[in-house]
């Protein structure tokens, strides 16, 4: 009993990391209709750039705070000068694109930082929190910082016009336009706050898989099958999702599969969901009367 | 002067145009109607005038040149699109639709005023301010296209076929209140309709397109007294 509690315990602090990064995968689907395969490498050059900055002396906080700044700016440049020109591109140009990005920015942090594997420093202490055993800090941490930030960005999306203007350009572009929405200026910072959210994912995930340049390749997957378990046009059900993918991925791996075989569950969730529900468990299927 | 002045106007979608050199005119606190078959290219002009196809010639708006400005920028010099298909925002509510008619204003107790305002031509927007704005009824939308319009307090309204897809007893009740509406506020309406026989007891003046051209432009009566606009559209 007390394992499997365990296998619960650290498969939602694994699911914080996956709600995060499907939180990011859907917040750029809902503005462009498409799945950004590169989300997982922005993460990780983001996580590189922080693990650069620790290495050169910064403090932790403050490192988080510049990786988070900077990802954004770097998220809205990619945005400005590789995506919008391909705006109006077919779907498949598009996609391509996507994975261009993916295996530049995977290379190029190859490049830049080498292949060797890198510890990441977890900003929380070593022993678990209140002399319990079923949570570690770093996993409580994690779940923490994740659902912080999620309170945050629904309080933006909700509650502020910039956010109600985000939504807008994410229904519709056109009428957007003509209430006076900058729409490109809404787009381009809607992939500054995915990229800042996969840099919070990324900084979230190193401690405990160590950072190479493969570490993001299982979270986007597990992340996919969460934003589609959630509905992947539903913010709410990217998080819950995540966290369900989280638990649902250590229990399996821990009783019925073993370890090895952890990322079949992804992947049997995404054929799943496609067959069995597309819309995913929140996703909307709006109400349109003609 | 007119609010709006339309010259020589050319657009279309990329493969020849379908406008070919139109003059409308809006006066300032006027109604213009632009009435014409399907195909005519009445939709593309509303288009071109708020900028959102290729287009050619001279839009000035109070004597400013509008013709090469973006979309967005031309709403906030206060020219409100109340577009084909009424571009209702699905998945907002009802509230935050209209909140969005006032994105690009900064006052914030006019803003407050003109939700009252607007709930007072439209009751029934009240009544559904919470509710998700795909769930109302067509009618319901196209008041709330206008109510949008309105949020931004604006100088100019161009507004694309209000009665389309519409049961006959709400085109009336649209009508109404578009005729309170432009009584009361001071702003030029340009309306684009196929129910040429409503839109002439709304508007002032009117023109008449055919294949991109204007075949006949003039005040209200002249175009209701003329002998084929009476036979091709007004079915008289």
């Amino acid at each position: 009993m007390e394992e499997f509690l365990h296998q619960v315990v650290s498969g939602l602090a694994n699911g914080g990391v996956y709600a995060s990064v499907a939180l990011a995968l859907v917040m750029i689907y809902r503005a462009t209709h498409l799945v950004n395969f590169a989300q997982g490498e922005m993460a990780l050059c983001s996580t590189y750039l922080a693990s650069a900055l620790i290495e050169a002396g910064v403090p932790y906080w403050l490192a988080f705070s510049a990786t988070v700044g900077i990802s954004f700016a770097a998220g809205m440049l990619i945005e400005r000068v590789i995506i919008r020109p391909a705006a109006r591109a077919p779907v498949l140009s598009v996609v391509i694109v996507f994975i261009g990005l993916m295996v530049a920015l995977n290379s190029l942090a190859s490049w830049v930082f080498g292949t060797t594997i890198r510890t990441f420093p977890s900003p929380f202490p070593a022993r678990p929190p209140f002399g319990n055993h079923y949570i570690g800090s770093h996993e409580l941490g994690v779940v923490g910082v994740t659902l912080g930030m999620m309170l945050l960005l629904y309080t933006f999306f909700r509650h502020t016009s910039l956010g109600l203007a985000m939504r807008a350009v994410a229904q519709n572009q056109a009428s957007s336009r003509l209430v006076g929405i900058r729409v490109g200026r809404m787009l381009a910072l809607g992939w500054g706050l995915a990229a800042a959210v996969g840099a919070v994912a990324g900084m979230m995930v190193a401690p405990v898989v160590f950072l190479d340049p493969s570490m993001m390749g299982g979270v986007l997957l597990y992340a996919f099958a969460a934003a589609l378990l959630g509905g992947i046009d539903s913010p709410g059900g990217a998080v819950v999702g995540g966290f369900v993918v989280g638990v649902l991925e250590n229990v399996v791996g821990a009783y019925l599969i073993g370890t090895e075989l952890k990322l079949t569950v992804a992947l049997a969730l995404i054929v799943g969901v496609l067959v069995l529900r597309p819309a995913g468990l929140f996703g909307s299927v709006a109400a349109t009367r003609v | 002067m007119s609010l709006l002045a339309v010259r020589s106007l050319y657009a279309g979608y990329g493969q020849g145009d379908v406008l070919h050199g139109i003059d409308v005119d809006v006066a300032a606190g006027g109604v213009t109607a632009v009435l014409g078959s399907n195909g005519a290219g009445k939709t593309t002009l509303l288009r071109a005038v708020t900028g959102m196809v290729d287009h050619r010639g001279e839009v000035t708006l109070q004597g400013r040149r509008i013709d090469k400005t973006p979309t967005e920028d031309i709403a906030r010099l206060g020219v409100a699109h109340v577009p084909e298909g009424r571009g209702t925002f699905v998945h907002l509510t009802t509230e935050e639709n209209l909140r969005l008619g006032a994105y690009s204003r900064r006052d914030r107790p006019g803003v407050a005023a003109d939700f009252d305002r607007v709930y007072q031509y439209f009751p029934r927007l009240a009544e559904r301010r919470a509710q998700q704005a795909g769930t109302l009824s067509g009618g319901e939308q196209q008041m709330l296209a206008i109510g949008r319009g309105l949020m931004l307090r604006p100088k100019l309204v161009v507004m694309d076929e209000p009665s389309f897809g519409l049961a006959p007893l709400v085109v009336e009740e649209i009508y109404r209140i578009l005729r309170d509406v432009s009584a009361a506020e001071r702003m030029g309406i340009l309306l684009v309709e196929q129910n040429a026989v409503i839109a002439l007891q709304l508007a002032d003046h009117a023109c008449v397109l055919e294949t991109g051209r204007v075949v006949m432009s003039g005040t209200a009566q002249e175009v209701r007294a003329d002998e084929s606009i009476r036979r091709a559209y007004l079915g008289l």
